[in-house]
This record gives structure tokens, C-alpha cells and sequence, in this order.
């Protein structure tokens, strides 16, 4: 329980130091964060193992976190650094970190749903029970890779795990002016796939979710599809003043914040005090600022390094 | 040494190579059924239907599996039926089979082949006759390969499969039953190396795809005219061998440059770039380009037979920069 606790906190503040360091120039790109929406990515990963892989998109940070990836060369690849997880080459939408069973990101929207059919391929054909996972939007549930990819994943039934954050809006436009279907784990009805729509704001009703549809990609009952629906408390991305929503739905949403309500409902429990509580939040906070730190004095790519790794070999 | 024809070559590659390597899988719309032109005729009743794998025609994402199963470890091997659907798979094959190994900061390899054919032979019309190879040498990350003959369409078939990056094999239609000499047995031809067709002292003549036998014929025609023409078969577009043109060009101090695609923005606008970069001084006359008309591909067999580069153009092009205008 206090793990789930832990990956939220250090996923909020690893997206509120990326926040701090963009205003002051020492991370860079097209930042998307995911706060707001820690509980899908914590749920969901606390679901999965280490040799399952996961496929995440261009709101990546979080998914990489829960997954496990290393926080500071997260920092590092943001800063441009070459100690980054990708040298400095991939950059906020492009992270990757294969040994973390973080294959990749993309920033192609809808681009990492074709993806993760290949990677779920693959687990399939190396027999090791391993299971696919695929974070998307909302927004890429009106794309082409994704009605293809439900619909290949439910033919050959690949142990595939589509996990849709409903954030209801894709970029700066909600998902009814988007597409008449309001809920869209109905897709998968379509392809026959077994679907659910859960509350995204719920880690253990996340986690649920996941465990349920991993366990039965492993015993070879192929994709499933879970939206999970939420909200970002930020703009689309960094430096977006997200004029196109009232401000009434984003205090009520806040009232919804996954990490409050988590913990709120572990005191009530009693599984836990306020005062351990709040020494997660600070432990997690204290590890992002170390991470921060350490990425801060990572060493340039060398300018040689423009035109390595272009070809494998 | 056997008589096969493109086809039967490209099928003996992919039989090897399924063979050879558990890791090989052979992708696509009927490709258990052989295919629409039989390359992979037989291999799913040899390797079975888990590994010569039927498609729904999705080539967005076949393009998107192949990659992320490459980024996984295995060898994919899709056939894009026709190089002009594979429009419909440019954002898997460019932003992410061609890119994952650099952004990745080389952590994922992708051995990801694509083969495709194209070329303009049997009236199909404007979307069914495109020669496209300019779109693909134009992106950092991806190989692309022209075989012109059965021999290289295993040799370098066998050899972008067993690559690391991604690979496209463009064949062309009207090659795949022609007959040639194939080496016996595992055959594979390092990408990035040219061949030379026919010697020459005159005048360069590089030639890629269907074109080297036109190439050849032209040579054969002006031998008789007392201009000696040597060919050069790239055979790899990405990476180019270059250093075997400019040395050929330092002997003959000419050059054409012959492909079946349009000739705005080609293969054959980027080879003389690099050609005066590199080699401005053995140069004794202004290169010329012989490709297609800026057009789509017409249906009409008069207009489709117009628009092909054919033998007459071609050898008018070679006298031109031979004797001057
Ligand atoms: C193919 C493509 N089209 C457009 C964009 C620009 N873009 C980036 S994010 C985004 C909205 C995506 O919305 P959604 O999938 O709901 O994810 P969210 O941002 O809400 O996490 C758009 C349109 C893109 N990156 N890729």
C-alpha cells in the first residue's frame, strides 16, 4: 500500500521539479505532465512485473517512473544531458529504457498503440508469460493505429493491455467534439475485446483493473482494454494557461486528487498514520531533489554524438 | 549456381533465412497464401502460419508490429504488397522504425525488413505504378536496397535480414520473373556496395532497379557507335557506395545517372550532388539525369510506355554528354 503511496508522491514530485526546472531553463522540450493522473500509472504498474513491457506516449514521465526506470537519468535526459536515459537524444516524449521493461515512448499519438502490438507479438512468441501494456489518450481513440491494433490484437489474441487515460480533453478540445462515443472502452466491445471503465483516480481500483487483465493475457485470453478516467490538473503541456476549461472543473477534479484520496483512505483505515503519511511524501520528495541534483551535473553529449547511433552496429 | 527467376530468389532468401533463425517472421497481407506474386509461396507449409503470419490489410499497423517486435529482438519480415500503400505506414516506418535506435540512445535495435515492390509494368495506373526509393533515402536511419538481378535479390534480401537497422528491399514488378545465375546455398551481399555491370572507358552510365538492363542494352548499342560505356548497379541507395562511382568517374570523366522514378527530387538529384562534392574534378562534361516525366504514372499502355525510361532516351542522353550537344 505505501508502495503505491510512494510511486504517486514521486511521481507528483518529479512533475512539479520538471515544472520549477523548466521556468528556469534546465530542462527542456515539449513537457506533458502527468499530474493529476498519478494513479493510473502507479495502479497499473504495481500490476504488472519487472519483465512485462510497457509502451507510453507522448504524457510519459509518470509510466516511466512507476515502471521503474532510474528517477535522475529521467532528469538528465530532460536537462539534454548525456547521462540520460537515452544520451540525451530522445528527450521528454521519446524515453525509453528497455531494461526497465519500459520499451518506449512516442510522440505520435496513437503511433505507441501500433507499437505495442508488435512488443505484445513478441512476448507471445517468446512464451514467458510476459504481457504487453499501452498507455494512450483519449485523443488517440480516433486514430487509425488504434481501431487497427484492437483490431489485430483481439484477431490474434496478443497479450496486450490497453490502458486509456481519459482525461477527457486531447489537447485543448474535450472528447465530445472529438467523437460521439463517450465512453470508449465500447471500441473494444467491438473487436470483442473484455473492456472495463474505472475510475482513474483510484489506485487500488486501477491496480484491480490491471491484475485482472494481466492475469488473463498470461493465461492466453488475449487483449483487454481499461479506461481509466481522470484528469490532468495542468495545461496539455507546459506553459499552456488551459483557458478552454472553467475553472469550477478543475477545483472539483481537485477534490478528486488521486494522492489525497489515497492516503486519506489508508488513515481512515488505519493502515497507516498522518505522521508516516507524510514521511512518504517527504521521502519521495527528498529522493526527486537528489535525482534533480545529480542530473544537474551530468556531462554534455559530447556535439560528435549528432550523427552516432543513427545505425545500430 | 542455379537458373531462378527475382522471385523464386527471394523466396529461396526467405526460406533460408526462416530456416536459419527462429527469430525470422514473415508478415503480411497473404503471405501464407504465397502472396499476390508468390514470394512466400510454400513457407507457411514449411514454417506454419505462426511464423509466415497473415494480415488484415492494415499496413499502419503491420508497419507499427514489425517494429515493436523488432524493437523486441525479433527479425521481422513484412511484404508491403505495393510500395504505394506503403504511404499508409510512413509514420511506424519514419518516426519510429527509423528513429527508436537513436532516440533510444541505441538501446533498441530494430532488424526490421521491409520487402515492397514497385515499378511501373502492367497498366496499373497512378497508384499501383509509383517508383518511391527518394522518400526513404531521405531519412536518417533507414537502408534501402534496388536489387536489379536474382542474384542480389537474395544476397541482399539475406543480408537486411540479418541487419540490425531497418532495411527496405525495393524489387521491382516486371523483374520478378526474369531468370538469372544464383550462387547455391547461403548467398548474401554486404548493403553499401556497388557492383560494376560493364567496363567502359567513356562514360559512367549509373543505373538502379529495372533500369540496369536497360543500361546494359543501351551499352551494348553505343559499343557499336565507338562510346564505351561503363554501368554501375548501386544496388544500395542507403548507404551509398560512391567511392566506386567517383572512381569510375576518374576514368571516364562522365556521368549519367538513369532511374525509373520521376527525376524532380530523386535518386538521381542527390547522386549529383554528392558526385560534384565529391569528384567535381574528374568531371568533363555536365552530368545528366535520365528518370520519368514529372507525373503521375499514366494507365494507358502508350502513355505508361511513354513515361517509362526507356533504351531510346536513355542512349541519346549517354551521346549527348559524350559528344556534346
Ligand atoms: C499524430 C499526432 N497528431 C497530433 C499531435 C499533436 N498532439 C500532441 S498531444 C495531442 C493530444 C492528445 O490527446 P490525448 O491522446 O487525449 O492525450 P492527453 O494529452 O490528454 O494525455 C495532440 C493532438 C501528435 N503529437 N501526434
Amino acid at each position: 500500500m505505501l508502495r503505491l503511496l510512494r510511486t504517486m508522491w514521486t511521481i507528483r514530485a518529479f512533475e512539479e521539479k520538471v515544472s520549477e526546472l523548466f521556468g528556469r531553463r534546465e530542462v527542456h522540450g515539449l513537457l506533458h505532465l502527468s499530474i493529476g493522473q498519478e494513479a493510473v500509472a502507479a495502479g497499473a504498474c504495481a500490476a504488472l512485473r519487472t519483465t512485462d513491457r510497457v509502451v507510453s506516449g507522448h504524457r510519459p514521465h509518470g509510466h516511466a517512473i512507476a515502471k521503474g526506470v532510474d528517477i535522475a537519468s529521467l532528469f538528465a535526459e530532460l536537462a539534454g544531458r548525456e547521462t540520460g536515459c537515452c544520451r540525451g537524444k530522445g528527450g521528454s516524449m521519446h524515453l525509453a529504457a528497455p531494461t526497465t521493461g519500459f520499451v518506449t515512448a512516442t510522440g505520435i499519438v496513437g503511433g505507441n498503440v501500433a507499437l505495442a502490438l508488435g512488443v505484445a507479438f513478441a512476448c507471445k512468441e517468446r512464451e514467458k508469460q510476459e504481457v504487453a501494456a499501452v498507455f494512450f489518450g483519449d485523443g488517440a481513440g480516433q486514430s487509425g493505429a488504434f481501431h487497427e491494433s484492437l483490431n489485430i490484437a483481439a484477431l490474434w489474441k496478443l497479450p496486450l493491455l490497453f490502458i486509456c487515460e481519459n482525461n477527457g480533453y486531447a489537447e485543448f478540445t474535450p472528447l465530445s467534439a472529438h467523437t460521439p462515443i463517450s465512453q470508449l472502452a465500447r471500441h473494444a466491445e467491438t473487436y470483442g475485446i473484455p473492456s472495463a471503465t474505472v475510475d482513474g483516480n483510484d489506485v487500488l481500483a486501477v491496480r484491480t483493473a490491471i491484475s485482472d487483465a494481466a492475469a488473463r493475457a498470461r493465461a492466453g485470453g488475449g487483449p483487454s482494454f481499461i479506461e481509466c478516467m481522470t484528469y490532468r490538473l495542468r495545461g496539455h503541456y507546459e506553459g499552456d494557461p488551459a483557458k478552454y476549461r472553467e475553472l469550477s472543473e478543475l477545483s472539483d477534479w481537485k477534490t478528486k486528487d488521486p494522492i489525497r484520496r489515497f492516503a486519506a483512505t489508508l488513515v481512515k483505515k488505519g493502515t497507516c498514520t498522518h505522521e508516516q503519511m507524510r514521511a512518504v511524501e517527504a521521502e519521495a520528495r527528498a529522493s526527486v531533489e537528489a535525482a534533480a541534483q545529480k542530473a544537474s551535473t551530468g556531462a554534455w553529449p559530447s556535439v560528435d554524438e549528432v550523427t552516432t547511433l543513427v545505425y545500430a552496429g | 549456381m542455379a537458373e531462378l527467376t527475382y522471385i523464386e530468389a527471394i523466396n529461396s532468401a526467405l526460406r533460408e533465412e526462416l530456416a536459419r533463425d527462429r527469430g525470422v517472421y514473415v508478415i503480411g497481407e497473404d503471405v501464407a497464401l504465397g502472396g499476390p506474386f508468390g514470394a512466400t509461396k510454400g513457407l507457411a507449409a514449411e514454417f506454419g502460419e505462426r511464423r509466415v503470419v497473415n494480415t488484415p490489410i492494415s499496413e499502419g499497423a503491420i508497419m507499427g508490429l514489425a517494429t515493436g517486435a523488432a524493437a523486441m529482438g525479433l527479425r521481422p519480415v513484412i511484404e508491403v504488397m505495393f510500395v504505394d500503400f506503403i504511404t499508409l505506414a510512413m509514420d511506424q516506418l519514419v518516426n519510429h522504425a527509423a528513429k527508436l535506435h537513436y532516440m533510444s540512445g541505441g538501446q533498441l535495435g530494430i532488424p526490421l525488413t521491409v520487402r515492397v515492390q514497385q515499378g511501373a509494368a502492367g497498366n496499373g495506373g497512378a497508384q499501383h505504378s509509383q517508383s518511391l526509393e527518394a522518400w526513404f533515402i531521405h531519412v536518417p536511419g533507414l537502408k534501402v536496397v534496388m536489387p536489379s538481378n536474382p542474384a542480389d535479390a537474395k544476397g541482399l534480401l539475406t543480408a537486411a535480414i540479418r541487419d540490425d537497422s531497418p532495411v527496405i528491399c525495393i524489387e521491382h514488378r516486371a523483374l520478378y520473373w526474369t531468370r538469372g545465375e544464383v550462387p547455391d546455398g547461403e548467398h548474401t551481399i554486404p548493403i553499401g556496395r556497388a557492383a560494376l555491370r560493364r567496363p567502359g572507358k567513356d562514360v559512367t552510365l549509373v543505373a538502379t532497379s529495372r533500369m540496369v538492363e536497360v543500361a546494359l542494352e543501351v551499352a551494348g548499342t553505343l559499343a557499336n557507335e565507338g562510346i564505351e560505356v561503363e554501368v554501375i548497379d548501386p544496388r544500395s541507395l542507403l548507404p551509398l557506395d560512391l567511392d566506386t562511382i567517383t572512381a569510375s568517374l576518374r576514368k571516364t570523366g562522365r556521368l549519367v545517372i538513369a532511374h525509373e522514378a520521376v527525376e524532380g527530387a530523386g535518386f538521381g538529384a542527390e547522386l549529383l550532388a554528392q558526385v560534384q562534392e565529391a569528384a567535381f574534378d574528374y568531371l568533363d562534361a555536365p552530368i545528366a539525369r535520365v528518370g520519368a516525366p514529372f507525373a503521375p504514372v499514366p494507365a494507358s499502355p502508350v502513355l505508361e510506355q511513354a513515361f517509362v525510361p526507356g533504351a531510346e532516351r536513355l542512349a541519346g542522353a549517354v551521346r549527348k554528354v559524350v559528344l556534346g550537344a
